[in-house]
């Protein structure tokens, strides 16, 4: 599903590589948790498989396209393949919960009939049933959290990136949303979390791949946050 | 993309920067305003050449009983003789590029004289005796005066050759240089105006940074993220653009019609199809010019 080989990364006026060789195979159906220090380059393996940034060397593959060979234009329908989250949720703040992953939906041009059927299906996945008409200052930062999964896995894409998804959220409310990331991974979507959050990973048991420094030092199945620990 | 949702997309866009739509739509107004009276201005000096060109004569001034100074030359042997009066009439009317010829006579001179100025003192001091007697030659293209004043100027018996055409030119001369300052004008309005619509794009742009973020995040086209904006910039052009529409029927319809036609009844002007001439230029130019520079302003923000 996500295969990287070789894969370097150096930014524009930077000597120090972000990602520095690293080549990693993710499987249909992984939960993988990418983790490692800020600035080991957890992000920028992220933003390569979303192709917000091209690798310096090295192939990546996402969803079987080659991401160097694809053209810009393609790239929206890469997108619509990868449902992506973020630690600040990216929530509009003047629309509401159904409005917000409608419009995932409307912008990428899906018929009335057909978002008027899966926004309240994937809201009622997500655990937000009841709560359709509310905006997002009126939700806790965990409901504001599934706001966001919703509209990322509105569209079923076959991954799904999860940039610390927890970070900003207590940890009760993270294991809620570690157990509604669980089960999206259940109906067969790769997911990959990138998470500082070390009680997370040792209770999930999940693979672990580790970064540092842009190298990759770790890649263990049912691994824990770090032998530290 | 739904047509409606893209609609209030736009709605919300635009009433976000009320102040800067505004503005947006009054300069390119004001600007397509200029360029359209520009086009009119153009449209009724074209009128003016046509009704005018088409009127003027060559006028052969013959020698009277007492010749002015400095043309003494041609009219040395005094007053024009009969004989010089046949053979000039005689040669006019062989000349191939000569439409009509008329004669007039001291006294006719006298009657239009003494209408042109009946208001001035001067008809009283004038007999008709002083009043030059001429041919006025009227040529089948105007152009050709060269040839007449070499036929004719400094041949016995005329004075001077003049042609009216000559002095019109200097006239439009002078409407020409208005022409291009309007134009000169029009294009700097222009230029003001896209600066403008470029700028209120971008800050509109910016201000939705977060939609258009989510936008890209979800796998929205560029074309249909870049769409809400290119139509934005597009309607302000159009309300501008209709504005400025308006403003040239007031001006054929009140500076034209009520004012200029009745007090100068000698002169022509322009017809509705002049304004919608140039209401339809402005309002092409206005969406155009807009969706352009809407499209400019976006190129660097809204990349994948």
């Amino acid at each position: 599903m996500i295969r990287l080989q070789n894969v370097s990364k150096i930014y524009p006026n930077q000597t120090r590589p972000a990602l520095n060789d690293v080549s990693v195979e993710i499987g249909k159906g992984e939960f993988v948790f990418l983790v490692g220090q800020s600035g080991s380059g957890k992000s920028t393996f992220l933003r390569l498989v979303l192709k917000e940034e091209r690798a310096t060397s090295g192939e990546v593959h996402v969803a079987g396209k080659d991401l160097a060979r694809l053209s810009s234009w393609k790239v929206p329908a890469l997108r619509r393949q990868v449902g992506t989250v973020f630690q600040d949720f990216r929530l509009l703040p003047n629309k509401t919960v159904s409005e917000n992953v409608a419009f995932a939906l409307e912008v990428i041009g899906r018929p009335r009939q057909q978002i008027l059927k899966v926004v309240p299906e994937v809201l009622d996945l997500v655990g937000l049933k009841g709560k359709e008409r509310r905006r997002p200052d009126e939700l806790s930062g965990g409901e504001q959290q599934r706001v966001a999964i919703a509209r990322a896995f509105v569209n079923r894409p076959m991954i799904l990136i999860a940039d610390e998804p927890t970070g900003n959220l207590d940890p009760l409310t993270s294991v809620g949303i570690m157990r509604l990331l669980d089960r999206i991974n259940r109906t067969g979507t790769t997911v990959v979390m990138a998470t500082h959050d070390d009680d997370i990973v040792d209770q999930m048991r999940r693979r672990v791949i580790e970064l540092e420094s842009g190298r990759l030092v770790r890649d263990q199945s049912r691994g824990v946050y770090g032998y530290s620990h | 993309m739904r047509a409606t949702f893209i609609v209030n997309e736009i709605g919300i866009g635009l009433r976000r920067n009320l102040t800067m739509t505004v503005a947006m739509i009054v300069t390119t107004a004001v600007s397509l305003g200029f360029l359209g009276t520009a086009v009119l201005f153009n449209q009724q000096v074209s009128v003016m050449k046509d009704f005018w060109y088409d009127k003027v004569e060559v006028s052969i001034f013959l020698c009277g009983p007492d010749p002015a100074e400095g043309t003494a030359g041609s009219c040395a042997g005094g007053e024009v003789t009969q004989d010089q009066r046949d053979s000039i009439s005689a040669d006019l009317q062989k000349l191939p590029e000569v439409d009509k010829v008329y004669y007039e006579s001291k006294q006719q001179a006298f009657i239009h004289f003494k209408e042109q100025f009946k208001n001035s003192a001067i008809v009283d001091n004038v007999t008709p005796d002083q009043m030059p007697e001429s041919y006025r030659v009227k040529l089948s293209d105007p152009q050709e005066f060269p040839i007449i004043a070499s036929a004719f100027a400094g041949r016995p018996g005329v004075d001077e050759v003049q042609d009216q055409k000559a002095l019109l030119e200097k006239f439009f001369k002078v409407l020409n240089w208005v022409q291009w300052f309007a134009t000169g004008l029009a294009l700097l309005m222009i230029l003001v105006s896209v600066t403008l619509i470029v700028n209120t794009i971008r800050v509109a742009a910016f201000s939705r940074r977060r939609e258009t973020g989510i936008m890209k995040l979800v796998g929205a086209s560029n074309f249909s993220i870049q769409l809400p904006f290119l139509l934005e910039g597009a309607i302000s052009g159009l309300l501008g653009a209709v504005l400025a529409s308006g403003s040239f029927v007031l001006i054929k319809s009140v500076l034209v019609d009520k004012l200029l036609a009745p007090n100068f009844p000698i002169a022509r002007f322009i017809g509705w199809d002049a304004v919608w001439l140039s209401s339809g230029i402005v309002v092409v130019a206005g969406v155009a010019l807009a969706a352009l520079a809407s499209f400019f302003a976006l190129f660097k923000y809204l990349r994948v």
